[in-house]
Formats: C-alpha cells, structure tokens, sequence
C-alpha cells in the first residue's frame, strides 16, 4: 500500500516544483535564524536570493559531523527553545554526542515518514507490530513508536533487552510486525533456539530492519529462521531519525523521502556530484524542518542513488544498501577495505555463522587483518589437519575479494560477543603517530 | 573394537575447558583420561569418560560444539618398551597414527589412538593379539 500517494507518486517536475519551494524557505530560515550558516553563506558570498530552485542547492555550503560537534550543543537550532517538544542524542562513542532538537511539526514530519515505510512493507492497522530498538535518546525506539501509533497499527514497545519475555509475547499475542536491528533479529532468532520457540509459534509476518548495514545473506537468513518478510529502512538522527528511506514491494533500493529530504551523491574527496549507478557519499537537506535544519549533511554513507521510477508506483529517488562508511573505510598496506566486503563472504558460507569480528593490528611496519568467525557445530571435526584446511578455504574467499590477505580464526560457536544494538566488527588497533 | 572419545571444540581462552569439565561434573560423569594440545586460537580437547554417550547429550544441550569419535585401546603391560613394541608392528603394516596419548589404570597402562585406516588396523590387532579394550571392559577397569 501506498500511504502517501500525493507525495511517493507526484511527476518529476512537480517534486522539483515542492523541493525548489520548500529549499528557498529554509534557506532563508536558516539565514536569519543560524548564525552558523550565516556566517558560512557571507564568508562564500551567497545571499537567500541566490538560491532559487532545488538545482541551486550545490551552491550552498556542506554541512559535517564536526560542524555539529563544535556547535554542541545548540547552535544549530533554529527553532526558539519554546518550540522544542524533544530532544535526541546520538551516541557519541567517537567524541561529543550529538544532539538534534524536533519541534511538534518536525515530530509529525518524522511520524509520517515512518508511515510511509511500514504502508510500504504491507503493515496496516490490524497489526501488533513490535518496536525492538532502544528507547531513548536514540532515535529508533521512539520514532518507529509515532510511525507505528501514526498508521493506526498497535505497538508493542517492547525496546531492546529481555529477550526471552519479548519472545514471550510476540508468541502470546500473536505479534505480526517488528522494527529492530538485524543483528538482533538473528539475536532473537539464537534466543528461539536457546528457549525452544519455533517460527511456526510466531504469526510474525512483516519485520523492519535497519540501523546498522546489513547484506542481501542476512536478509535470507533472518526471513527463514523468522519466518517473516525482511524490508529495509534506513535513517540518521541529524536528519530526523529512522524512515528516510524504505523498501517497496520490489525491494530494488530504498525510496528516499525526498519531499522532506534532499538527497544528493558526491565523490568524497572532490565534492563533486556522482552520476545515477556510481557509489558516492550520501548528502542530505532537510528541506521542512524547523527544530535543527541542515544544508547538505554528509553522512558518509557510501550508497547508490537510482532517479528511475519504480514499477511500484513511487517516483520517490532510490538508493543501494549502505556499502560502507566512507570513514569506517580500513586502509590495509595501503588498499582500501570495507567491512561490508568481509561480511558479505563470511555471510556466503554455510560453515560459518553470521557473527564475526574483524581485528586490524600493526606488526613492525606491516597491517595485519584478522578475522575471527564461528564454525558451525555440524562443522567440527576431531581432525586438526582438516580444520586448518576449512580456515584456509575461508582465507582464500577473503583473499580474493579483499586482493590482500587475512589471516582467519576458527572459534567455537558464541564465543564472539553478541550485542543488542549496534554491532562492533573492527576493533582497529593500530596506533599510527 | 574401538571406544567412543568425545572431542570438544574449545576456544583459547581460560575457563574454557573448565567449563566443559563443569558440565560434566554437574552430570556425575567419570573421567578416565582428557588431552590437549597447544595450538593457537582453538583446541581439539579429548575426553574419555564413563557414559560418553550420555555426556555427548549433556554438552549438545549446552551448545558445545562436540563429536563422538571411536578411538581404539590398546592394553599394554606395565613394562619398558611395551608402547615401542606397539607401535612397531603399526609401523611395519604402514599404518599412520594420527594421534595418540596413554594413560594408567590400575597398573595397566591403556593407549588410545586413531589411525588413518579403521580396517586394516582392526586386522592388525587381530592377528598380533593385542588387547584391546572395549567399552564395557573398559569400565570394569575402573
């Protein structure tokens, strides 16, 4: 279903019509109002009249993750403290957290975004539809919550945490639909196991999984120990939160909510547009927010974007699944290497689970990449010359997708640390002067 | 002719194998020999026991990754050169020992091993009235 079909369907011209509106508000709003981006449009000499349709906006200046750092924490609000009804935090493990203000309408704009998302994935107002990301100051919990109660459905707010009881109640009460990280779907899916609840036990029909990048290999693996539709939704706190982007039926990319939010792609080093198919850096502007409205946010995302409509009806823009963070990009003897890649190997092979951890570490001159995996059960054998030799196989694979080597672990199963959130994979303990 | 060895996948980590040992211990499981080696992040940990059977139940149920392997053993007396004379006639018939490790059970000492070929090392001990050891008796020693 379509829950939007003014805004998900209107022509190409008539968005741009909406997006060139919309843009020569908020720029004019955020002159007056943020004398961050006052000070950055007099010192590039542009004035709010310069900016007259949506294809000006490369005009305007970039907005960083450092910019809202060093504003913490709110010098980028635009919005008078009066008009603030939340505040969220990001979590800040890198440095200073970030804080995002909302105002009733940014809170409305965010709830209707998130609609638009579970419409998408089939959700209707006869679901119980579990929200299974933290509550909090992190954005999930609560903006998949306003999504959820905004369509009409019941939510069940069961956070993170108390799994078992969890499960408990999604067998009990029949529970259809459930927003969470995928790694803690397939967390779930270890506690099914663990305390004996089959899928069969489950009515889950529908899940929204996003958060944290996730491969097609975990998709499969999710729907068939789940028993449910696996969709993709992604979103940034800076920018309002989960349902930026969602999954249609087709499930060929993720339909950006361009009405409210501007995406643009750029070449990370040369800030220079990327053309539809190529990977670039994922930019956002939040065309109708009050609270704290960003020009050109560079999220270092690094995805696709796909301006062809969708057989679904949208004509919303699409973008690929996250392919890495342009930041979390690991240079190895000089090659760049992204987490996704490993995963997406360890997550192609029946003999391993899909946990993993990858270890970067600096021996002499020398970066040596380990990776720990879990071998199967039904994998063991009391044989170590044929245990070396599956740990060989696993190198090779990562060899020839990576063009380097990295030395592989074998360990039994549970012994990588499982996390209820966000996953770590890289600890990187190089420590370069 | 062989006896049933549990071999139990163990991270390299401390508190690892006493974790295994813990479980079995909760079960009143009764050890008669375990082995390990030094490797790197993993080990093969090797156990014979009473009920192995019942104790490859206990460990499944705890997610351990666990196999039944069946290891022969041998009964040797308790004299010098009496493990060399074994091996000998395994190394005259070409048979490979993949590993080995013995142990003493009321001044017998028992040797237990897996070779790369069941068969033919079941003839060899046959022909050359080796006394092995079987489950059972295994227990009587006890």
């Amino acid at each position: 279903m379509i829950w939007n079909p003014n805004k998900e369907c209107m022509s190409r011209d008539e968005r741009a019509a909406l997006q060139s509106k919309r843009l020569r508000l908020l720029v004019k709003y955020v002159y007056h109002n943020v004398p961050f981006y006052r000070n950055k449009m007099q010192t590039m000499d542009i004035r709010p009249d310069d900016i007259r349709t949506i294809e000006d906006i490369t005009k305007l200046p970039f907005t960083t993750k450092q910019d809202l750092r060093d504003n913490y924490p709110f010098g980028l609000q635009a919005a008078p403290q009066s008009e603030i009804v939340r505040i969220h935090a990001s979590s800040g493990t890198t440095g200073k957290a970030t804080i995002v203000g909302y105002t009733r309408k940014d809170i409305g704009v965010w709830s209707e975004s998130f609609s638009r998302c579970l419409a998408a994935f089939g959700v209707n107002r006869d679901d119980i539809f579990s929200v299974a990301y933290g509550y909090g100051l992190f954005t999930g919990g609560l903006g998949a919550h306003y999504g959820v109660e905004n369509l009409g459905a019941t939510v069940l707010p069961a956070s993170t945490g108390n799994t078992e009881k969890h499960l408990r109640l999604i067998s009990d009460l029949g529970v259809t639909g459930i927003a969470c990280t995928p790694s803690y779907a397939l967390y779930l899916a270890d506690t099914m196991d663990k305390i004996g609840i089959r899928k069969e036990d489950l009515k889950l029909r529908v899940g929204a999984f996003g958060a944290e990048p996730w491969t097609e290999h975990m998709r499969q693996e999710i729907e068939s120990r789940l028993g449910l539709k696996a969709y993709n939704i992604y979103g940034l706190s800076e920018i309002t939160g989960p349902g930026v982007s969602y999954e249609c039926e087709m499930q060929h990319g993720s339909h950006i909510s361009e009405d409210h939010f501007f995406p643009e792609l750029i070449n990370p080093d040369t800030l220079e547009p990327v053309a539809d198919g190529e990977v670039g850096e994922l930019v956002f502007t939040t065309l109708s927010k009050e609270g704290m409205p960003l020009l050109r946010y560079r999220t270092k995302d690094l995805t696709t974007l796909d301006h062809t409509p969708c057989q679904c009806g949208r004509t919303n823009v699409r973008m690929g699944r996250i392919l890495g963070r342009s930041d979390d990009m690991l240079i190895i003897r000089g090659i760049n290497v992204f987490p996704s890649q490993i995963e997406s190997v360890i997550l192609s092979l029946k003999e391993v689970a899909p946990q993993y951890l990858i270890i970067v570490d600096r021996k002499g001159v020398l970066d040596t990449i380990k990776v720990q995996v879990e071998l199967r059960p039904e994998y063991f054998v009391d044989d170590y010359p044929a245990m070396e030799r599956q740990k060989k196989m696993l190198a090779d694979k990562l060899r020839s997708v990576l063009s380097i080597s990295a030395q592989v672990e074998l360990l039994p199963p549970g012994s990588i640390e499982r996390s209820d959130g966000k996953s770590k994979h890289v600890i990187d303990n190089r420590h370069i002067e | 002719m062989t006896i049933q060895q549990l071999s139990v996948f163990v991270e390299n980590k401390s508190g690892a194998m006493l974790h295994i040992l813990n479980l079995l211990k909760a079960e009143g499981i009764q050890l008669l020999a375990v082995n390990i080696a030094d490797t790197v992040e993993y080990g093969i940990f090797r156990i014979i026991c009473s009920e192995p059977s019942k104790a490859y139940n206990v460990l499944k149920d705890a997610k351990v990754s666990v196999t039944l392997t069946d290891v022969f053993a041998i009964e040797l007396d308790d004299e010098v050169g009496e493990l060399a004379n074994v091996l000998e006639i395994f190394n005259k018939e070409g048979i490979s020992i993949t590993y080995l490790y013995s142990f003493l059970l009321n001044g017998k000492g028992i040797m237990i091993f897996r070779t790369i070929d069941n068969e033919r090392t079941r003839e060899v001990i046959n022909l050359n009235h080796l006394k092995f050891i079987t489950e059972p008796n295994l227990y009587t020693l006890v």
